[in-house]
């Protein structure tokens, strides 16, 4: 069973991984004057922007249609429900002697004054830090895109990358939420009810996903110098080399 | 507008490279932001069939039986899922109510039951009914389906809980986490490449 070959090329000269030479060293779909299907994955010669893909019909774009606009409009909508999110109680607990509020930040208190510190942290991990790291990760992103900047473009792409992963987890706690609220109903004795906090929190969830689907991770390549060489002054072959071993 | 053959185009930053004929289990990187671009996916596809149809078992199970059961002080309350979501819709917050609808039933079984009637042998000659349609559904639906962040939350309330009540765990806590392992190997698989199985399917036929 060792058929499973990795072929992993290999960065080309890690060391020199100045942006200017990357941006300007490959040869790119649009450079090419190409479109490339952002479904299916098929490149069209002498297509137009709008055109369908005749392989899957789906329509052509160089980039997805109106990406910064959009993640503007969906990231700072996200930054406005954060706030609501932190500050009103996600859970409200009723027991019969009296009713406790529960915000996701005295969620988290709660554990670690407990002595769960793992369950702590993860729920820190999950509920706080995560939407706050995707938030402020976004808004670099946007932001240096939209100077066209050939700032760390690697680590952008990876951190474009990273995002798409480690996004969903910050539902975690729209989930702990829901799960004590369908199992914690004995009437008079012991209820769970959601608090309007859990909304809002979902809310940024979604809309930082939303944000980072609008996100066209090209747009990171799309720098000045990039944009104004014209094809033929690109002249390295980009075809990969392919280490099998 | 014609096709290009031979070349093939990095999702993520939009570098063209000549296509390799892959062996199988073979990843292709883009040497530029080390994206992922192609993969020989013919074997992953065979296995991922069987997977499906045992996911989509354990699914229903996991969403018949309670998850968990609590008892304080002899009162006893359980629910499934499906229960949670209606007793939040009931206190109100049915947006959130619709949130965990969607994104730990509705999607992870569209999900699965569109991979299954994708991944059944055809036998037409001029493919299947809806393939495409279907195919970018699964696009769209993939970053939705959070049945393992939900297992993790599963697992944070009952901890939430242990110090106040009694915990019986149910037979869907189990189903949760079998299913939690099998979707992360059926979603992992990206939908685009059974584009390419197909487009050579097609030549063969």
């Amino acid at each position: 069973m060792t058929n499973k070959v990795r072929v992993n090329i290999a960065m080309q000269a890690n060391a020199e991984s100045n942006a200017e030479f990357i941006s300007t060293k490959f040869k790119t779909v649009s450079s090419l004057a190409m479109l490339a299907c952002h479904q299916c994955g098929k490149l069209w010669k002498d297509a137009q922007e709008g055109e369908c893909c005749q392989h899957c019909n789906a329509t052509l774009h160089r980039r997805k249609p109106d990406s910064l606009n959009r993640t503007w409009a969906l990231l700072i909508t996200a930054c406005i429900m954060y706030i609501p999110a932190n500050i009103l109680p996600v859970m409200i607990t009723s027991t019969f002697f009296d009713t406790h509020q529960d915000t996701i930040l005295s969620g988290i208190i709660f554990f670690w004054v407990s002595g769960d510190w793992e369950l702590a942290a993860i729920v820190f991990i999950a509920s706080f830090l995560v939407p706050l790291l995707k938030l402020a990760s976004l808004l670099i992103l946007v932001i240096s895109s939209q100077r066209q900047s050939v700032w760390r473009q690697l680590e952008r792409a990876k951190l474009y990358r990273l995002l798409e992963i480690i996004g969903r987890w910050s539902m975690l706690d729209v989930f702990v939420v829901s799960l004590l609220v369908g199992l914690v109903q004995i009437q008079g004795f012991a209820q769970i009810t959601a608090g309007v906090g859990i909304v809002a929190f979902g809310a940024v969830v979604v809309l930082t996903m939303l944000a980072s689907l609008s996100f066209d991770p090209r747009l990171i390549w799309d720098t000045s110098n990039s944009l104004t060489s014209s094809p033929s002054a690109i002249v390295t072959d980009a075809s990969y080399k392919s280490n099998a071993n | 507008m014609h096709e290009i053959q031979d070349m093939i185009a990095c999702e993520q930053c939009d570098a063209v490279f000549h296509k390799l004929s892959l062996a199988n289990g073979e990843i292709a990187r883009c040497t530029r932001c080390g994206a992922e671009i192609d993969r020989n996916a013919q074997e992953r596809r065979n296995h991922l069939l069987p997977l499906t149809i045992a996911s989509l078992i354990i699914f229903v199970i996991a969403n018949t039986f309670p998850i968990v059961q609590i008892e304080l002080q002899g009162l006893v309350s359980k629910t499934t899922l499906m229960g949670a979501v209606l007793s939040l819709s009931t206190e109100g917050a049915s947006l959130v109510a619709l949130l965990v609808l969607a994104t730990t039933i509705l999607f992870p079984f569209m999900q699965m039951l569109i991979l299954f009637y994708l991944l059944i042998p055809s036998t037409s000659s001029n493919g299947r009914p809806g393939f495409s349609l279907l195919i970018r559904v699964m696009q769209v639906l993939r970053p939705w389906g959070m049945i393992e962040v939900f297992m993790l939350g599963v697992l944070v309330a009952l901890i939430k809980l242990s110090n106040m009540a009694t915990i019986i765990p149910g037979i869907a806590l189990w189903a949760f986490c079998m299913l939690t392992v099998m979707l992360t190997v059926v979603v992992s698989f990206n939908p685009r490449y059974l584009w390419q199985i197909e487009i050579s399917e097609q030549k063969a036929r």
